[in-house]
């Protein structure tokens, strides 16, 4: 392993910033660039002092949750200080009366489901990653099946506090789900892999836990197939949660999912099997094992899959899916929603690669969507161009440019360099 | 420091380039013309543009913009004109683009469950136009009928059934957008989750101070298999709270819960017949929609909830003719209370729902110590209230009375961790409140957003921020490239 060392009048100034410092181990490098410190402060204030201590030094700077999504995206250029909010993993308030929850970045999502299930609520957004934190559900705006229903983190998102570049510590949003003062910034940072602002806490809307719940699962032999089954179920009045379709080696399956009061569901499953066919099944569990990616989340370095987040209107699923079927590429995803995903095996030839990405792209483009490359092993990282074209790039740069004029935090983990 | 005359001679420029690019009638420098635009809905506010235009594509609103950028010459955007807050109050020495003319609806597509509309579209030709298609355009603020998508997009509009459906932001996927230097770009797309900075989300709501929307991607909804509207009798506001939190505790989330106080009910009777139930102290109009099975549970549960909270009268809206007269009395509310006040300010604040019966009766302590007569129409499922503050102009400090009553709301809304504004916006009317809700360093961060976009400060400014951020250069920004940036690496990853 590269090492990465700081000189020791930075090195003294974040350690006085911050209640833990530690030196990198193997796992604290972020996507295979090492990391010169680990600072792990115990609330906002800290990560404040932290920030302001890397500001005055001139210290690059790149959150990290509980590091389940770390290798996502483009590699840092320079890790000076790995900045751990492991230590803020309070859920700090539900207010069931609201339906409303705040929680700590650091805090795992699986915590606050469970704080939120005591008053029979959840936040509505799937745990595509296992272990993952607020912060970095938020960061890397991740969503499953469930989105065709209740949207994404941008959906659930009222307030948010940031810790700014330079140390500023700012909020936006509130405790309220309706609300239009000011800007929405908590939009901004979601998705923003951690280079526009480190966020410390955040506040959601729940939903109300449904008393059913209902998977009906078909097995589909084309494409076409996949897109006329999913187009019956989103137009009817069944009202699916989530209608996912699985895809790989010339064959898979639709699986559409109802939830809701009991003799509703009953009603409603009815319906869809009325729409699927004869040969639809039904079950309670979660189909396909229940991973909303077709690829192995815990996979690192060059055990990964090259993962890829697929998108387009819901009229060219077949599209994506026959373009997938010619590049060996297995997908599974949101029919509901247009947004899939995609996989190739760790051991396939960049070139192959390259080509399967050209293909999807172009399939993609043509259905209003986008391919962009998930995570990767280095060296197909290094061989091609992760995000694609991305519009309005020269305003992202200049929202980067007013948030973080140094180019400081998490540099070149973001699309065109940012 | 420009001088008027200066000021003068810049429209002129701009208004030079707007006659080249658009039709004569589309140029407006009359005195007299200028002044049917001086005032949005909010309509004691009033200032007279130096010059409006009326583009018909999005070519001609860039070049528009472009020539302001040029000219330095601030321009404020418009639609149909209907804000509650002075968003679109024109700038005495800028140029007022009205959006209205266009209004195409270019695509509908049920099999995307999407639409493309111009800015200047009315809300409700949206759903008119999705309609046929088993579909509909689900924010529907009070002024739907007249109010325009731009409009919409620029305040984040809401509506009364935004409980359940959100708001515009939740229903926009994509907008071409021409920034305040005049640059055209798309933002976000027709499908989910394009790649970069969510810039898309931060325009939505910025009350026109980021740039000037010319094309919006919005969502549609499936029109519901069933809906049930119900009308319902308690005898006081705290019943009917009670009620609607023992609903949102059932898990039940109901399309709309509005609430109307004994005043405001006089007044929707005064002005609009809705035959609300006699005596009632407050009502409540709940809607149900969605899965047939689902609501016909859901109504079941819904009626022994107002029961058990003390109903007096349910009513079921039993065809559409009287669902739509049981949301006129709710809809026509504003303008009724004109019947029973010569004047009223209309605020829009928000609390958390359980905070509902305290601050109800904080304002009614505040209205009974004051002297001043306050109405309550709500949209209660999310707490978003309206207090009609009612005064008369005639009466010498009424006004000012009114006025402090309203900032006292908002007071309490803030107290009890809620917002100055739910669907409103800011506007002129509320920027110098946003200092008691976020701090001078909150304020800051948002106005970053502004520099980026917006660094000669010419979008619509005076609004939403009391003090404008200076977008200088920010220091420490020029250090050099990386040395990956020079070596050509960077823009590799």
């Amino acid at each position: 392993m590269t090492t990465h060392t700081l000189d020791s009048t930075a090195r003294e100034a974040v350690a006085s910033a911050c209640a833990h410092v530690d030196d990198p181990q193997e796992a604290d490098a972020v996507d295979g660039v090492p990391s010169g410190l680990v600072a792990r402060p115990a609330d906002t204030d800290q990560v404040a002092e932290v920030m302001r201590a890397c500001a005055a030094h001139g210290l690059s700077v790149v959150p990290r949750g509980r590091g389940t999504k770390l290798s996502w995206g483009t590699p840092p250029r320079s890790v000076d200080v790995l900045l751990d909010l492991s230590g803020l993993d309070k859920v700090l308030d539900h207010a069931a009366g609201d339906l409303i929850l705040a929680a700590q970045a650091g805090a795992p999502v699986a915590d606050v489901q469970r704080t939120a299930g005591e008053g029979g609520q959840r936040l509505a957004l799937d745990e595509t990653v296992p272990g993952s934190t607020v912060g970095g559900v938020l960061g890397a705006n991740t969503s499953g099946p469930r989105r065709t229903a209740t949207g994404t983190a941008r959906d659930l998102l009222i307030g948010i506090t940031m810790v700014r570049a330079d140390g500023v510590v700012a909020k936006a949003g509130g405790r309220v789900v309706k609300n239009v003062a000011g800007y929405d910034l908590g939009k901004l940072l979601i998705g923003s892999g951690g280079t526009l602002g480190v966020i410390t806490d955040a506040t959601f809307r729940l939903h109300p836990v449904p008393a059913a719940h209902r998977w009906v699962v078909v097995a589909v032999d084309s494409p076409a197939q996949a897109l006329a089954l999913a187009q019956e179920v989103v137009h009817s009045q069944v009202v699916p949660a989530a209608v996912e379709v699985d895809w790989a080696h010339g064959a898979g399956s639709l699986s559409v999912l109802v939830e809701g009061r009991a003799d509703g569901v009953a009603g409603r499953v009815e319906a869809v099997r009325g729409l699927l066919g004869p040969a639809a099944t039904e079950t309670g569990d979660e189909p396909a094992d229940g991973a909303a990616y077709p690829w192995d989340v815990t996979a690192t370095g060059d055990r990964r899959s090259t993962a890829l987040k697929l998108t387009c209107v819901l009229s060219g699923v077949a599209d994506i899916l026959a373009a997938a079927d010619r590049s060996g590429v297995a997908v599974r995803g949101s029919a509901g929603s247009g947004v899939l995903y995609g996989a190739l095996p760790p051991d396939t030839p960049v070139d192959d690669v390259r080509a399967a990405l050209d293909r999807l792209r172009q399939a993609c483009a043509s259905n209003g969507g986008t391919a962009v490359v998930v995570d990767a092993p280095a060296a197909v990282k290094a061989a091609i161009d992760v995000w694609g074209p991305v519009p309005a790039l020269e305003l992202m740069r200049r929202v980067k440019d007013q948030f973080d004029p140094d180019h400081r935090l998490s540099p070149g983990r973001f699309v065109g360099g940012i | 420091m420009a001088t008027p005359s200066d000021s003068g001679a810049r429209v002129e420029a701009v208004a030079d380039v707007a006659r080249r690019l658009l039709p004569d009638d589309c140029v407006i420098t009359d005195r007299t013309r200028l002044r049917t635009y001086e005032c949005d809905g909010l309509a004691h506010y009033r200032v007279t543009p130096a010059l409006v235009v009326i583009p018909r594509d999005a070519a001609q609103l860039a070049g528009l913009v472009r020539a302001c950028a040029e000219h330095a010459v601030p321009f404020v955007a418009r639609g149909s004109g209907t804000g509650l807050s002075g968003g679109a109050l024109p700038h005495a020495e800028g140029v007022l683009i009205v959006t209205s003319q266009m209004r195409a609806i270019r695509e509908v597509r049920r099999e995307d469950q999407r639409a493309v509309v111009e800015p200047g579209v009315i809300n409700l030709d949206v759903t008119r136009a999705a309609t046929p298609h088993g579909y509909y355009y689900a924010p529907d603020p009070s002024s739907q009928q007249i109010c325009s998508i731009g409009g919409n997009v620029a305040e984040n509009s809401g509506g009364a059934h935004c409980l359940k459906y959100g708001f515009t932001t939740n229903h926009v996927l994509g907008a071409d957008f021409v920034t305040p230097d005049g640059d055209v770009v798309t933002l976000g797309g027709a499908a989910p989750d394009s790649p970069g900075y969510d810039l898309l989300g931060a325009v939505v709501g910025s009350e026109g101070t980021l740039g000037i929307v010319t094309s919006t991607t919005v969502r549609l909804v499936r029109l519901p298999e069933e809906v049930r509207t119900i009308l319902v009798g308690f005898g006081s506001t705290d019943q009917a709270g009670a009620a609607t939190s023992a609903i949102i505790a059932a898990g039940i989330v109901p399309a709309a819960i509005e609430m109307m106080d004994a005043l405001a009910i006089e007044a929707a009777e005064a002005a609009v017949h809705c035959n609300y139930p006699d005596g009632a102290g407050a009502v409540l109009v709940i809607e149900l929609d969605g899965a047939a099975v689902e609501v016909e549970e859901e109504y079941a549960e819904v009626q022994r909830l107002c029961d058990d909270h003390g109903a007096f009268e349910q009513r079921l809206a039993t065809d559409p003719a009287e669902r739509a007269l049981i949301w006129k009395g709710r809809k026509s509310a504003f303008a009724a209370v004109g019947r029973i006040s010569p004047d009223y300010i209309v605020q829009d604040g928000v609390i958390p729902r359980t905070a509902l019966p305290e601050v109800l009766s904080a304002i009614a302590e505040l209205s009974g110590s004051s002297g001043v007569r306050v109405a309550n129409v709500f949209h209660a499922g999310d707490g978003n209230l309206h207090p009609l503050v009612l005064f008369d102009d005639a009466v010498e400090g009424a006004g000012e009375a009114a006025e402090r009553v309203s900032g006292a709301i908002l007071d309490l809304c803030i107290e009890h961790g809620g917002s100055i504004t739910g669907e409103h916006g800011v506007g002129m009317d509320k920027s110098k409140y946003m200092p008691r809700m976020y701090t001078d360093e909150d304020l800051d961060t948002m106005q970053l957003v502004r520099c980026a976009f917006d660094p000669q400060n010419i979008s619509n400014p005076g609004k939403v921020f009391p003090t404008p951020r200076l977008c200088g250069e920010v220091p420490g920004r020029h250090k050099g490239a990386h040395p990956l940036q020079q070596a050509g690496l960077a823009e590799v990853f």
